[in-house]
C-alpha cells in the first residue's frame, strides 16, 4: 500500500483517522504531515447551514410509537435523537459529556450524583426544561407497571430528587462510575412534564429538529428548530427519515440519488456500491457483535470441554471473511470490542483447531455428538450462513451440527433464551459494565447464556462489580482484563465476531472525520453532526 | 321480459337478487368466521406483543405489564367477544402499539386511524395496476386465441410466462435498474404522502403498478385464451363459421359471451390479489399499504390491527367473488333461469 | 370403467386373427384395436407443433438432472470451499455463491428440490381442489355445496401468505408441512374454477341424462364431467405449478421457506437478487440471479407450451 492508496481509502472511508495515522506511520510519514494528508482528503471541516438531508434507514415498523420506552429499532432511535435531548451525550471520540447537564459531580463512592441542568432551554411548545421535566422523564421508566424496555437500566436508583429549579440528585444504591452513560441511552430522552407524567404524545423535545410528521414504519419529517441551544449543531433546514428495510430498495435508492444517506449497507455488495462516484462508503468499526449462545444450564452445554470444543471447532477467519466479507473483526469469546476502553489486548486470539477440539470432545466423552443450532435471518443479516459456516469448521473437528432454520417471526420470543444454542446479535454498549450488566452478570435480565453460577460465574461477578465503583482505572482495568478471561474461557458465548457498521453518504454531505462508534449514523446524531458541503 | 316473466310465476325477487342478498348474508357469516380463525390463530403463535414489540429487551416484568394493560390476561373468549361487540357498533378497537408505557388506553391509536389512509393508498395501486392489466389481459387473450398457435401466440405466451414466473421483487428489481437506474424515468421508491396531487401519486406508483402488471397479466390473459379456445369446438361456433362468420366475430361475439364465467373468475381472483397480496411490493418500493402493515401486526401479536386488516381483506374478496358468480349467472341463462 | 375393458382387445390377438385369414370376428378386431400408449405418444409427438417438443425436451432435461442430480453435479450441494463469489471459471463453471458453494452443482440440486416439492404440491392441490370442486358442482346449490364454497370462501379470504406464515410458524417449517400447507391454501385457488367451469357443465343435458340412469357420484364425476373441464384445469395446472415455486420464494423471504443447506432456485434468487442493480458494474456477478430465475422461467414457459398443445389437441379444433 503506498501513499497514493492510503489517500484513497481515506477518502472512502475504509479507514478512520486512527488508522490512516497509524499505517501512514508505518509508510514512514511523520504523524503531524500524515494528519494534514488527512484533512485535504476529506471533506472540507467547515459545516453550512441549509438544505434538505434525506435518509434511508434499514429499520422501521408500523407498530413503532414515539413513547420512548417503547424504541427498540434503529429507525426510532435515530427519531428521537434528531427531535429531543439526554442529560448526556457520547461524543464521537466514544466519551461521555454532558449535553442538556451543564455540570455534575459523583461522590467518592460513585453512589450520589448531582446533575446540574443547562438554563434557558426550551422544549418545542416553548416550555422551559427544569428538573420537573427530568424527573418525570426518567420515572416514566421506573415504577411497578412501567413497560419500559430501559427498566433494568435504573433499578440501581434508589432515589431522585429535585434539588434545585435545576439539579437533580441521583442516589443508587450500588457505586456507579460509568452512570453519566448509562442516561445517554437513547430511551431517556428528556421530554416535557405534563401533571408529573412525561408528555411524549406530542413529540416535543428539545432537539435541533422539531417533528413535523411521523408516519410509524414510513417516515419521519422534522423543521430545524431555530431556538435550538447548541449554536454550532443542527446544520440541516429540514430532515427526512425513511423506513428502507429492503437492503436492495435502500442501495437503490442512494445509487439513484433518491436519498443522501444510507446504513447497513450490505458487505457483500459494498465494493460494487463504493464503485458509484456519487457516494462514498463510511464504515465504523463499532461494538456490533454477532453471538451464539449456549445456555451452560442445558445439556450437553453445560459440560465445560464440550463448549470449550465448540469453540475451539469454529474457523473464525472464514467466519469474518464470508459473512462480513472482511468488513469486521475476530471475536474472542467475550463482548469487549478492541475499540473500546478495558479491552483486554493481551490474551492470544483464539483460533481454529481442530486437534485440541477433538481433545475436548474426547474429555467430554461426546465424541461423534449431534448438536442443534437454531438460528434465523431474524438473529443478523448472514444468521443462516453463519451456522452453515460453523456446521462445516465443526465436522472437521469430528463434531456433528445440525442447523435447524427457525422463523423470523417470534424469534426472539420462542428461540432466543429457550433453545440450548442458537444464533444472537448484541449492539454492544458503550462500557464494559454497561455490557456485563446487560448480557453476563448473575442477576442480569439478558443473561442468554444462564451462566450464573459455578466458581467461574462466581469469581466473574464478584469482580465486575467490584470494578463497577472503582474509580481508580488502574485497578480497575486489571479487574475488566481478568473477567473478560474468565468470560472467554468458562462463558457460554460464542463470540466469533464484530461487525463494522457500513453506510454509503452521498459525497454532497459533509461529515466530522470520525464517526461515533456506539450506534450507526454518528451515533445516530447524524441530523445535527452533517451538513451540506 | 325476463324478469317481468319471473316475478309473476314465482311471485319472488330475481334469482340474481336473491342471490346477491343470499350471498352478503353468507359474506356475514364468512367475515365472522375469518375473525374466528384469525383470533385464535395469532393466539395460538408463541409469544404475545409485550414480547414481540420489546424483542430482545423484553423482560418478564415489563411483559406483564404489557399484558395487564391490554387485558391479555383475560380469558381468549372474553377478548374475542369484546372486541367483536365493537365491531358489531362500527368500533374497531384500538391498536397495542402507540400506547403509553404509564399513562392510561385512552391514549392509544385507534385501528381505523391506522387503516383508513394506508387503505386508500393500497386501493389506488390496486386501481391503477387494475386498469393497466385487465385490458391488456383480456386483449392479449383474445388476440392469442384468434391467432392461435402463430407466431404472435407464442410469443405474447412465451412473454407472459417468463414475467409471470419471476419472483415479484426480482420484476421490481429489473424495472427500477431499467427505468430507474438507467434511464431515470421513474423514480424508485413510491413513498408517497398523504397529501401528494394526483398526478404526482400517479407518477410515484407508475413503477410498483407496472411491477404487479407483469406479475399478474399472464395468469388472466392465458385464462382468457384457454376459456374461448375450449369453445371453439362447440357446434354452435362450427354452426357460425358455416355461416360464413369472420373469424374474429365468432370469438367476439359467439365464443366470448359463453366464456365470461371463467374468466371472470380469474379476474376476480387477481383484483383481489391486487389488493390483498401485494405485501412484497409494499416492502421493495416502500408503498405505505395495508399489507406491511399486517404482517407488521402478525410479527407483533398487534390483535387488533390484525383484525383489522383481516376484515377489510375478507370483504374484498367476498365482494368481487360475488360479482365473479353474478356474471356467470349472468352469462349462462341455464343457471339464471334453473329447471 | 367397464366400457373401456370391452374395447381392450390387444392388436397382437387381433393381427393374429387376421394371419389365420378372414374372419368377422377378426376384421372387428382389427377396427375395433385401438394404438397401444406408446403408439399414441409416438403418433401425438409427430404432429406435435415444435413449440410442444421443445417444452417436451426442456422438461425431460430437467426430469433428468433432478434424477441423477448427485451424479451429474460436480460437486455436493453443501460442499464450501474456501473463495467465496469466485468468478465464473473452468473448475466453477458459474462461480461460487456467498459462502463459496459452487453455483452449478447447486443449480443442478436446486432441480431436484425445487420441481419435486413444486410438482408434488401442485398435484396434491389439484386432487383436493378439483375433486371438491367438481362435487360441489354437481351438488349445486345444495348443502355440501354451500358448505365447501363458504369453507373456501372463509380460506381465500385470509391474505395466503399471511396465512401460510403463521399456519408455518405454527406447526413447524419443515418440508412436509410446507407441502401440505401451500397444497391446502392453493387447493381453494383450484377449487374455484373447477366448480366454475364444471357449473357450465353440470348443465348438459348428458350430465342430467347420466343422473336419471342411476349413475354414482363418482362415476358422474369422473367419466362426464372431468373429461369435459379437463382443459382449463390443465391450463391452471401449468401456473399453478410455477406459483408454487414463487410461493416458496417468498416464504424465505419471510424467513419459513425449505431448511438450509438444501439447495432451491426461490431462496437462490432471494439470496442474490440484490446484486442485479449493480449490472453497471460488474455484469457477470448481476447475472448470478438470473440463473436460478432462468431455471424457473424456462421451465414454466415449457410446462406451459405442453399444457397449450394439450389444450389443443382436446379442443378438437383442426387447425
Amino acid at each position: 500500500m503506498d501513499i497514493k492508496d492510503l489517500e484513497k481509502a481515506a477518502k472512502e472511508g475504509k479507514l478512520d483517522r486512527r488508522d490512516f495515522i497509524k499505517r501512514a506511520a508505518a509508510l514512514g510519514l511523520a504523524a503531524p504531515f500524515a494528519t494534514s494528508l488527512l484533512s485535504q482528503s476529506v471533506h472540507a471541516a467547515t459545516p453550512k447551514r441549509g438544505g434538505k438531508f434525506i435518509m434511508g434507514t434499514g429499520h422501521g415498523s408500523t407498530t413503532d410509537s414515539l413513547d420512548p420506552a417503547t424504541h427498540e429499532n434503529g429507525f426510532m432511535q435515530n427519531v428521537v435523537y434528531t427531535y429531543a435531548n439526554h442529560l448526556f451525550e457520547v461524543d464521537n471520540e466514544g466519551g461521555v459529556i454532558p449535553e442538556l447537564a451543564e455540570s455534575y459531580e459523583a461522590s467518592t463512592d460513585a453512589k450520589t450524583w448531582v446533575i446540574k441542568l443547562r438554563k434557558g432551554v426550551e422544549f418545542h411548545n416553548g416550555k422551559e426544561m427544569t428538573a420537573e421535566d427530568v424527573i418525570s422523564s426518567m420515572n416514566h421508566h421506573r415504577g411497578e407497571d412501567s413497560k419500559s424496555a430501559a427498566k433494568s437500566l435504573l433499578v440501581a436508583v434508589v432515589e431522585m430528587k429535585k434539588t434545585g429549579t435545576h439539579e437533580v440528585t441521583f442516589k443508587l444504591n450500588d457505586g456507579n462510575a460509568d452512570f453519566p452513560y448509562i442516561l445517554s441511552d437513547y430511551h431517556f430522552a428528556i421530554m416535557p412534564d405534563f401533571k408529573g407524567a412525561a408528555d411524549w404524545q406530542a413529540g416535543f423535545g428539545t432537539g435541533g429538529y422539531i417533528i413535523d410528521r411521523f408516519e410509524p414504519g414510513v417516515r419521519a419529517t422534522f423543521k430545524r428548530n431555530p431556538n435550538y441551544f447548541k449554536s454550532d449543531r443542527a446544520h440541516f433546514d429540514e430532515i427526512e427519515t425513511i423506513a428502507l428495510v429492503d437492503t436492495t430498495s435502500r442501495q437503490n435508492a442512494i445509487m439513484n440519488r433518491e436519498v443522501h444517506a444510507i446504513n447497513r449497507v450490505d458487505p457483500k455488495t459494498v465494493h460494487l456500491l463504493g464503485r458509484n462516484p456519487s457516494l462514498s462508503i463510511l464504515e465504523v468499526t463499532g461494538t456490533l457483535h454477532y453471538t451464539f449462545p449456549m445456555r451452560v444450564t442445558m445439556a450437553p452445554f453445560d459440560n465445560y470441554d464440550l463448549r470449550m470444543a465448540v469453540k475451539l471447532s469454529v474457523d473464525r477467519e472464514a467466519l469474518v471473511q464470508k459473512i462480513l466479507l472482511g468488513h469486521g473483526a475476530l471475536g474472542n469469546d467475550h463482548p469487549i470490542s478492541a475499540t473500546q476502553a478495558n479491552h483486554n489486548s493481551d490474551m492470544p486470539q483464539r483460533a481454529f483447531d481442530p486437534d485440541k477440539a477433538k481433545y475436548h470432545l474426547k474429555k467430554a466423552g461426546m465424541e461423534g455428538a449431534t448438536l442443534d443450532l437454531s438460528t434465523s435471518e431474524a438473529a443478523f443479516s448472514g444468521a443462516v450462513d453463519a451456522a452453515l459456516l460453523i456446521k462445516d469448521s465443526a465436522s472437521k473437528a469430528g463434531l456433528n451440527i445440525n442447523v435447524v432454520r427457525e422463523p423470523k417471526d417470534g424469534y426472539w420470543a420462542n428461540v432466543w433464551n429457550k433453545k440450548a444454542w442458537c444464533a444472537c446479535y448484541w449492539g454492544g454498549r458503550p462500557t464494559v459494565d454497561w455490557m456485563f450488566t446487560s448480557a453476563y452478570l448473575a442477576d442480569g435480565n439478558w443473561t442468554d447464556t444462564d451462566w450464573r453460577t459455578g466458581p467461574a460465574a462466581d469469581k466473574f461477578n464478584k469482580l465486575a462489580l467490584a470494578a463497577r465503583s472503582e474509580l481508580d482505572s488502574e485497578k480497575r482495568r486489571a479487574m475488566y482484563y481478568e473477567a473478560q478471561e474468565i468470560v472467554s474461557d468458562d462463558g457460554g458465548a460464542l463470540i466469533p465476531m464484530f461487525a463494522n457498521n457500513i453506510h454509503a453518504v452521498s459525497k454532497e454531505i459533509g461529515h466530522p472525520e470520525k464517526l461515533a462508534g456506539n450506534w450507526e449514523f454518528d451515533g445516530n446524531k447524524n441530523a445535527e453532526r452533517w451538513w451540506f458541503v | 321480459m325476463g324478469l317481468i316473466r319471473d316475478n309473476r310465476r314465482g311471485g319472488t325477487v330475481h334469482p340474481v337478487i336473491r342471490t346477491i342478498l343470499q350471498r352478503l348474508g353468507l359474506g356475514l357469516v364468512t367475515l365472522f368466521v375469518v375473525s374466528l380463525i384469525l383470533f385464535s390463530s395469532v393466539e395460538f403463535l408463541p409469544g404475545d406483543f409485550g414480547e414481540a414489540v420489546l424483542g430482545q429487551a423484553a423482560l418478564p416484568e415489563t411483559v406483564a405489564a404489557f399484558r395487564k394493560e391490554l387485558g391479555l390476561d383475560l380469558p381468549l373468549h372474553e377478548r374475542y367477544f369484546e372486541w367483536l361487540g365493537g365491531i358489531l357498533t362500527g368500533d374497531m378497537g384500538n391498536s397495542f402499539s402507540g400506547r403509553g408505557s404509564s399513562g392510561g388506553s385512552d391514549r392509544s391509536r385507534p385501528v381505523i386511524e391506522l387503516l383508513a389512509p394506508r387503505l386508500a393508498n393500497t386501493l389506488f395501486l390496486a386501481s391503477m395496476a387494475a386498469i393497466i392489466s385487465v385490458p391488456l389481459a383480456l386483449f392479449l387473450g383474445i388476440t392469442a386465441a384468434l391467432y392461435r398457435n402463430s407466431i404472435y401466440d407464442r410469443t405474447v405466451n412465451a412473454l407472459t410466462l417468463t414475467t409471470i414466473s419471476f419472483p415479484e421483487f426480482f420484476v421490481a428489481y429489473l424495472l427500477i435498474l431499467g427505468l430507474s437506474s438507467f434511464t431515470k424515468i421513474f423514480p424508485s421508491l413510491a413513498n408517497i404522502s398523504p397529501d401528494a396531487l394526483f398526478w404526482d401519486r400517479v407518477y410515484l406508483t407508475a413503477l410498483p403498478a407496472l411491477t404487479l402488471t407483469l406479475v399478474i397479466v399472464a395468469h388472466m390473459m392465458r385464462m382468457t385464451r384457454a376459456a374461448i379456445i375450449n369453445l371453439m369446438a362447440s357446434p354452435y361456433i362450427e354452426m357460425a363459421d358455416l355461416k360464413g362468420a369472420s373469424k374474429s366475430e365468432i370469438i367476439l361475439r359467439h365464443a366470448l359471451p359463453n366464456a365470461w364465467a371463467p374468466i371472470v373468475t380469474v379476474i376476480a381472483f387477481n383484483l383481489a390479489y391486487l389488493v390483498v397480496g401485494v405485501v412484497v411490493v409494499e416492502v421493495v418500493f416502500v408503498y405505505p399499504g395495508v399489507g406491511q402493515l399486517m404482517v407488521d401486526a402478525v410479527t407483533t401479536r398487534d390483535v387488533p390491527v390484525v383484525q383489522g386488516c383481516a376484515m377489510i381483506f375478507a370483504a374484498t374478496y367476498i365482494l368481487l367473488n360475488l360479482f365473479a358468480d353474478i356474471i356467470s349467472i349472468i352469462t349462462n341463462p341455464r343457471l339464471l333461469h334453473p329447471r | 370403467m367397464n366400457d373401456n375393458d370391452k374395447e381392450d382387445i390387444i392388436p397382437s390377438e387381433a393381427a393374429e386373427l387376421a394371419d389365420q385369414g378372414y374372419s368377422a370376428a377378426g376384421e372387428v378386431g382389427v377396427i375395433k384395436s385401438r394404438r397401444t400408449f406408446t403408439q399414441n405418444v409416438w403418433r401425438g409427438l409427430k404432429t406435435a407443433p415444435p413449440t410442444a417438443v421443445f417444452g417436451l425436451i426442456v422438461i425431460s432435461i430437467y426430469v433428468v438432472f433432478a434424477v441423477f442430480a448427485p451424479l451429474l453435479a460436480p460437486f455436493g450441494e453443501a460442499e464450501i470451499f474456501s473463495m467465496s463469489y469466485a468468478p465464473w471459471s473452468d473448475e466453477f463453471m458459474f462461480g461460487t455463491d456467498q459462502l463459496g458453494r459452487d453455483v452449478l452443482s447447486r443449480l443442478i440440486y436446486g432441480a431436484r428440490n425445487t420441481v419435486g416439492i413444486a410438482f408434488v404440491t401442485t398435484l396434491f392441490a389439484f386432487t383436493i381442489g378439483g375433486g371438491l370442486g367438481i362435487t360441489a358442482a354437481i351438488n349445486n346449490n345444495g348443502w355440501l355445496d354451500n358448505l365447501l364454497s363458504r369453507s373456501v370462501d372463509v380460506l381465500m379470504a385470509i391474505p395466503s401468505l399471511i396465512f401460510a406464515l403463521i399456519l408455518l410458524s405454527m406447526f413447524g417449517a419443515n418440508t412436509l408441512n410446507l407441502i401440505i400447507i401451500i397444497a391446502v391454501l392453493d387447493s381453494t385457488r383450484v377449487f374455484r374454477i373447477a366448480r366454475a367451469v364444471s357449473l357450465n357443465v353440470v348443465v348438459m343435458d348428458y350430465v342430467e341424462a347420466a343422473r336419471l340412469r342411476g349413475e354414482k357420484m363418482f362415476w358422474i364425476l369422473y367419466r362426464e364431467i372431468l373429461p369435459n373441464i379437463m382443459p382449463p384445469l390443465v391450463a391452471e395446472f401449468g401456473l399453478r405449478f410455477c406459483f408454487v415455486f414463487l410461493t416458496i420464494a417468498a416464504l424465505s423471504f419471510l424467513g419459513v421457506g425449505i431448511q438450509p443447506p438444501t439447495a432451491d432456485w426461490g431462496s437462490m434468487v432471494r439470496e442474490t437478487a440484490g446484486l442485479i442493480q449493480f449490472a453497471e458494474y460488474d455484469f457477470t456477478a448481476a447475472m448470478t440471479p438470473m440463473l436460478p430465475a432462468a431455471a424457473i422461467a424456462l421451465l414454466t414457459v415449457a410446462v406451459n407450451f405442453v399444457v397449450d398443445w394439450f389444450l389443443h389437441k382436446s379442443s378438437g379444433l383442426k387447425d
